[in-house]
């Protein structure tokens, strides 16, 4: 749906983006990950056509973005915030507009959200009446608004309590499962677990990783399992060092229960590991260790 | 350009239902109302009441030598001094004097008026002027002066300045171009400040409370910017026609009230025909009432006012004080956005404003004399056009002068507002960045 094709940005004394491309699927949840100051924030603001690249071009729906697509995107800056001063509703209206609604269309979708997010008696309020989560809950609500083909956020549910945090989230979720691509920057890689398709990870300008969730975790797989056990495994565990290295291992005595995790040699399979081991114990449970997004995230960035 | 327009709205809007804009807004015309309402009551009630004066002369000079005027009277007394000075004590009359004049070796210094209310200016004036008069015809007569001859050193000079243009010969008072001219340069460079300022509050506002990201996802900077600028620019033009319309109309509610005063109704009919084609006819009009209120300075601002070129200076006033917000707004925009916070404005700020301030601190200096060349070239400056130019303008500028002023103006404004688009959309944009001049000469050759 979009194509980021080559994105070159520099500023008087450094390379925002070094010639980053990447792909966005549509009706997916991408995430657009990176430590501080990576080219998130520069690659977003491009997308938006608040900055524009040196080189390069993103093209949405296989078209050249227009100035006319703003329209078809939402976009959620990490860095947001309201006039203090107007009214609640006025105030939405008025965001709703400049996307380009008709007052009449941008009157029906606020009441509508309103009503959605039970929060029509803030209205008449100004915005500096209201907590900061509840300004956020208006801020989603106005970027959503006018039914965007494509909605950015950059991180947003910093200031949500669990409970808005949640709503939000299944808010999104709504939208995606509607066909709306959601392109989702954040630092909490919990929430990327939880909701990205696929990601791309910047670091220093630079894209360093990308591919679907599940690939890259794949990729980062290292046949390490974790066995849960009764008995004694030590005999077993020594008798075939070239096959595998024992990571851990706990044993408890006086029940007999333990737990080892252990990394499989090149070309040694699970099954191999589980016969060896049923042979002198009794199996509880085994499972591979897959790294989360986290460590994936931290290695990348260090080894990059 | 319609969402150009949606921010011009909200800009416009939000600002116009301040409580601080509909109070200004009010008081501002009552003020111009009170002062215009006590000019026209020094004019007529001042005029009006007759005083009294009793002239008790010890020294037999000024027997019956005194004229009366339009509004004080002479009468004379015999009577002693301690007899008189009761009267009045007794009368407690506020429009009656007693003229004690002493013995003629004591004068001029024996020469007193007593009254239970203190004399006006004008009353003493008078009595002081006729009072030399008699006693100079007095000591001519003494040194052989023919009374006929006496009666001829009598000339009553009025001097009146005209200015001769191609448009015919227009009678001009430097009094009131001096006013005129000044309140013009002070209130232009009030406004210009006032409003700038309130473009740069704005940005800085947009700023800080991040609200500026979200939307330029919208709009274009420029857009944002230049709606700004516009939708105040209409809140100050808003203010001062409201100012003028409620003024006129109160103005108006006054002249009714005072409307069966006969010689106003002819002050005005003087004014209006000045400016109006049949100059001759106005001249004998403004002689009429010159032997009416000569001596009354009220009715000289009344009829000094007159004599200008009132609707030109207020539509010149309109544009220049655009023009110059404009120009300066744009710049106080680029200000508000290279910032974080207000107290960092300051070191912009001086830089920025310091041909306006020149401009305006300059003419208290060069209104007296508004052909310099000076005040020429200050004039026709963008930078400082908009102060300088409304200096010159009561005291009567070619209209080339005025065309290449504004002409020069609109290229400026034109100029600072691109300027300022190229800083501005950089700077919205920069947090925590303590930012110099050459880094803001940088942001201008950004590609965008």
């Amino acid at each position: 749906m979009l194509i980021v094709r080559n994105i070159l940005k520099q500023y008087a004394n450094h390379v925002a983006l070094d010639r980053v491309s990447m792909e966005i699927h549509q009706g997916s949840i991408f995430g657009l990950l990176g430590p501080n100051g990576a080219g998130k924030t520069s690659l977003i603001r491009i997308i938006n056509q608040i900055t524009a690249p040196d080189e390069g071009e993103i093209l949405l729906n296989g078209k050249r973005l227009q100035p006319a697509d703003i329209s078809r995107i939402g976009y959620l800056p990490e860095e947001r915030g309201l006039y203090k001063k107007m009214e609640v509703g006025e105030h939405v209206l008025y965001l709703s507009r400049l996307k380009g609604l008709s007052r009449s269309e941008a009157m029906e979708r606020v009441k509508y959200w309103f009503r959605k997010m039970d929060i029509e008696a803030w209205w008449k309020k100004k915005v500096e009446e209201l907590s900061k989560g509840m300004q956020q809950k208006v801020q989603f609500i106005a970027t959503v608004l006018h039914e965007p083909e494509l909605l950015i956020l950059d991180e947003p549910f910093t200031g949500f309590d669990p409970v808005n945090a949640d709503l939000i989230k299944q808010e999104i979720l709504e939208l995606n499962k509607k066909g709306t691509t959601v392109i989702f920057s954040t630092h909490r890689m919990e929430s990327v677990e939880e909701l990205c398709d696929s990601i791309v990870l910047i670091n220093k300008a630079k894209k360093i990783l990308e591919g679907s969730l599940s690939d890259i975790k794949a990729r980062y797989r290292n046949n390490t399992y974790l066995l849960t056990y009764q008995g004694d495994a030590r005999n077993a565990l020594s008798a075939h060092p070239e096959k595998f290295r024992l990571l851990s291992h706990e044993h408890d005595p006086q029940n007999g229960s333990g737990q080892l995790k252990v990394q499989l040699m090149n070309g040694v399979g699970s099954n191999e590991l589980l016969e060896i081991l049923i042979a002198s114990v009794q199996v509880q449970g085994m499972h591979e260790v897959v790294p989360g997004i986290h460590d994936i995230f931290v290695r990348s960035v260090k080894e990059s | 350009m319609n969402k150009t327009l949606l921010i011009i709205g909200r800009e416009y809007l939000t600002r116009v239902r301040k409580k601080s804009f509909i109070v200004l807004t009010i008081l501002v015309p009552l003020l111009v109302v009170g002062m215009y309402a006590s000019i026209f009551y020094f004019a007529i009630a001042g005029n009006r009441e007759v005083r009294y004066v009793t002239v008790l002369d010890e020294s037999e000079v000024f027997v019956n030598q005194f004229r009366d005027s339009h509004n004080i009277q002479f009468s004379y007394t015999g009577n002693s001094l301690q007899e008189e000075k009761r009267r009045i004590l007794e009368g407690d009359q506020d429009n009656v004097f007693l003229l004690h004049i002493a013995p003629f070796e004591q004068i001029p210094k024996q020469v007193e008026i007593i009254s239970s209310k203190q004399a006006g200016i004008d009353l003493i004036e008078e009595i002081d002027g006729q009072m030399e008069q008699v006693l100079r015809d007095k000591r001519l007569t003494e040194a052989g002066i023919d009374t006929a001859v006496l009666n001829r050193l009598h000339v009553n000079v009025s001097l009146t300045t005209t200015r001769l243009t191609q448009q015919g010969e227009s009678q001009t008072s430097a009094g009131a171009s001096y006013g005129v001219a000044l309140a013009a340069c002070i209130l232009i460079y009030l406004f210009i400040f006032l409003y700038g300022v309130q473009v740069m509050r704005g940005v800085i506002e947009e700023k800080t409370s991040r609200i500026v990201e979200v939307i330029i996802s919208s709009v274009k900077p420029y857009q944002l910017m230049l709606g700004k600028i516009l939708g105040i620019a209409l809140v100050g033009l808003t203010q001062f026609l409201l100012w003028v319309a409620l003024s006129l109309a109160a103005i108006g509610v006054i002249k009714t009230v005072f409307a069966d005063n006969a010689e106003l109704s002819r002050l005005e009919q003087v004014s209006a025909m000045q400016q109006g084609p049949d100059p001759v006819a106005a001249q004998e009009l403004n002689q009429d009432a010159d032997q009416a209120g000569a001596t009354n300075p009220a009715m000289e601002v009344l009829r000094a006012l007159g004599t200008l070129n009132i609707p030109l200076i207020l539509a010149c006033f309109v544009f220049y004080f655009l023009g110059g917000y404009l120009l300066y707004s744009a710049l106080f925009a680029a200000v508000g956005s290279a910032v974080d916070n207000e107290t960092e404005t300051q070191q912009f700020m001086f830089p920025v404003t310091l041909p306006l301030l020149f401009a305006y601190l300059s003419s208290f200096g060069l209104i007296t004399n508004p052909d310099s060349s000076l005040l020429f070239w200050l004039s026709m400056i963008p930078f400082t056009s908009p102060v300088s130019m409304m200096v010159r303008l009561p005291f009567g500028v070619p209209a080339w002068e005025i065309a290449l002023s504004m002409a020069l103006l609109v290229a400026g404004f034109v100029f600072t507002v691109w300027l300022a688009g190229r800083i501005y959309r950089t700077g919205i944009l920069m947090y925590g960045k303590k930012v110099t001049f050459k880094e803001l000469g940088k942001w201008l050759f950004y590609k965008n």
